[in-house]
């Protein structure tokens, strides 16, 4: 616990130098842009500017990138509220009431309590983060290659279980990642493989961010084109100091639903699967379960904006747990996050704790400084952030492609990247017209390499013997549990069958029952 | 086309995809087990490439029984207005990624941002001459200045010697980008004063 003490202290130092504090702040306020710009989240701001990152040293990068995310899942209520269209799929939640409260006239009120939500979504959450996170990074150093396979498979196998889409086209977007991550030169014996038309750019691979940037960049761009069509509605927002006082004070109201609400969404956004989005829906759920005014929720209670956007701060940090312990992302975020770590050159996994402290403990005391600078940053700003909004698509989209384009190019300073990138975002935005969900790909494109190596190390050492992963208990544990997430679906069907047919023979006695 | 058209489409794709990457991982690899070197190359994308064929077939297989709401849906894939948005747009950035192979990033950007600025959003001159002159300024200095990341420039490099010429021998860059948006900004005022509200 002292040494936690220590280390977190230092870590704090370290957000308050200059440049790492000058990240945070630029971090917090691009992020509540782009996470207040309907359509664009966390994942396309991060995808959007990792390229940009290469400017700063990786501790001040990867803290910038956190406080975008910080910032993204605040910003993403001020929209949800402002015209009832949510910023992000993590703040839809928010809409239920939001939307209501402004319609009520009552916008402030509810910017206000999103913000002061998200803020104690914000500091259990990382108050979770660091206790859980050494513990578990030292347990996790035990893991050979066995053990990160296993653990890889029980990661996609969330997305089988609780991704709630298409399962056939879960697996397919998980194995096109997959794939995709192997072009390029065998890791193992150096061959070339996946040469597509003897193209020599797919020689160094397909970059991680030629898919992300694809798929959430340009197109996220099309998809919201297409839905929103440029038009959206704003309400007026009025702001006074009294008001806000009074806003403050009735945080009374709602800080138990939100407490709950917040250790909820950590523990949800640790599973790769399952993320913001879901928690913030249960979340939601469960503040009207317990409200002793359940009735009031979808007509503008204000616990109603306040569990949800709790929740979905709680679960971004969440989310980094995974990624900073075990190297397996718990968001498409953290993939994205998880892949410029390799780029930066640092090795994420349980060895980053020892290796590089100074990394680990900036971050993590960059989240308890982003938590408070997003939420002044918020609340200073609600004005300018909602005329902002106003914004015609036909302004904000171009600035984006142009970003998507320069983007793709830096990492490899190729044009075929650039290509590759167009084709997979048209790809993307059709597939996911077709309910295709795209994540799962891009998180398997950023796990691909370890992935393989992982499983030939493991078959290697025991001469092809697949029964290796389960006769070592951590890994058989991971698989078992992993298979019964791939079973959870079947189950499910299985038993709505029966309770069809127990319905049916119910509703008509005396037929062949 | 309706949405069950498109998926049966999607499904037949993304089957002919799987096949291909199953013979691109077979082309001079070994997909099963090397004696002394464990799995071969082509091992783990080609089993891979198979569980994708496989999931392929089942979405096809549920599309013949109806299993799923994308094969019942007689609602239409893409509404004619949709086709017109994402299809400008789309056309317009293979358009612009032509444009850099052909006048460079810079230059290209442009002619993209004119035609989304001008033709797609009909924007005043004010706004369209500080963002279709503002935002290459921007990317300039920050990938060619601030990141030493070239950006190809094809048969317009030359035009840039002066510039690299300043950026290289001067201390003092900034100003001129500086510089570079307050003329822009002039600019856009002194538009927006003799042609008020000319098309809006």
């Amino acid at each position: 616990m002292e040494t936690i003490l220590i280390s977190l202290a230092g870590g704090l130092l370290q957000a308050f130098e200059p440049l790492n504090l000058m990240m945070i702040v630029l971090g917090c306020t691009v992020g509540l842009f782009v996470g207040a710009m309907p359509g664009l989240g966390s994942v396309n701001g991060v995808a959007i500017l990792l390229p940009i990152t290469f400017l700063v040293p990786p501790t001040a990068a990867i803290i910038f990138l956190a406080a975008v995310y910080y910032g993204a899942m605040y910003g993403g209520a001020i929209s949800s509220i402002t015209l009832g269209i949510p910023g992000a799929s993590t703040a839809v939640a928010t809409v239920f009431d939001g939307r209501p409260l402004a319609m009520a006239g009552k916008a402030d009120q509810a910017l206000t309590a999103a913000a002061i939500a998200s803020f104690i979504g914000g500091t259990i959450s990382v108050v979770l983060f660091t206790l859980f996170a050494p513990p578990l990074a030292d347990f996790a150093l035990k893991f050979g290659p066995p053990e990160e396979f296993a653990l890889m498979v029980l990661a996609f196998a969330t997305f089988i279980g609780l991704g709630g889409d298409d399962i056939p086209k879960t697996i397919f977007s998980i194995l096109i990642g997959l794939v995709l991550a192997a072009v390029g030169l065998d890791i193992i014996s150096g061959k070339p493989r996946l040469i597509f038309f003897d193209a020599s750019g797919f020689l160094h691979g397909v970059n991680f961010l030629v898919l992300a940037i694809g798929i959430y960049g340009i197109g996220e761009m099309l998809w919201t084109l297409e839905t929103t069509g440029g038009k959206v509605i704003v309400h007026k927002v009025k702001m006074s100091v009294a008001g806000f006082m009074a806003n403050i004070r009735s945080v009374r109201t709602y800080i138990k639903s939100t407490s709950l609400g917040s250790v909820l969404g950590y523990f949800v956004g640790t599973l790769p699967a399952a993320g913001a989005t879901p928690a913030s829906l249960m979340s939601y759920g469960l503040a009207k379960t317990f409200s002793r005014d359940p009735d009031s929720f979808g007509k503008g209670n204000i616990a109603g904006v306040a569990a949800p956007e709790a929740a979905n701060n709680a679960a971004s940090t969440g989310s980094m747990l995974p990624m900073i312990t075990l190297g397996i992302p718990g968001s498409p975020t953290t993939a994205i996050l998880l892949g410029g770590m390799i780029i930066w050159g640092l090795r994420p996994g349980p060895l980053l704790f020892t290796e590089r402290p100074d990394f680990v403990w900036g971050l993590i005391g960059s989240l308890y400084v982003a938590n408070l600078f997003t939420v002044l940053i918020n609340l200073a700003f609600i004005p300018v952030f909602v005329r902002v909004l106003t914004l015609p698509f036909t302004v904000l989209a171009p600035v984006i492609f142009v970003l998507c384009i320069v983007g793709g190019y830096a990492p490899t300073q190729t044009m075929h990247d650039v290509w590759l990138m167009l084709l997979f975002g048209v790809m993307g935005y059709l597939m996911r017209k077709l309910n295709y969900p795209v994540a799962p790909a891009v998180l398997a494109i950023v796990l691909g390499p370890l992935a393989e190596r992982s499983l030939r190390q493991s078959l290697l050492s025991s001469q092809g013997d697949v029964l290796i992963f389960v006769e070592r208990p951590i890994s058989a544990t991971c698989i078992a549990l992993a298979a019964a997430l791939m079973l959870y679906p079947l189950f499910l069907a299985w038993r709505r069958r029966r309770e069809a047919a127990a319905g049916d023979s119910g509703s008509h006695p005396g037929a062949s029952g | 086309m309706t949405v069950r058209q498109a998926d049966f489409l999607m499904a037949i794709a993304t089957i002919l995809m799987s096949l291909g990457l199953m013979w691109s991982s077979t082309d001079g690899l070994a997909i099963g087990w090397v004696s002394g070197k464990g799995p071969g190359s082509g091992f783990w994308p080609f089993w891979l490439a198979v569980g994708m064929l496989l999931c392929s077939l089942a979405t096809l297989v549920r599309w013949f029984l109806r299993h799923t709401p994308e094969s019942r849906s007689t609602e239409i894939y893409m509404s004619r207005s949709a086709v017109v948005v994402v299809g400008t747009s789309v056309g317009a950035l293979i358009a612009l990624l032509v444009g850099i192979h052909i006048v460079g990033t810079y230059f290209a950007l442009l002619a993209f941002l004119l035609f989304y600025l001008k033709v797609i959003g009909r924007h005043e001159w004010p706004l369209t001459v500080m963002l279709v002159g503002g935002i290459p300024v921007f990317i300039f200095s920050l990938f060619e200045w601030a990141l030493q990341i070239p950006l190809p420039k094809a048969l317009t490099e030359e035009w840039f010697y002066p510039v690299f010429d300043i950026m290289y021998e001067t201390d003092y860059f900034w100003m001129y980008i500086l510089g570079s948006f307050l003329f822009l900004g002039a600019v856009s005022l002194a538009l927006h004063k003799f042609l008020p509200g000319q098309d809006r």
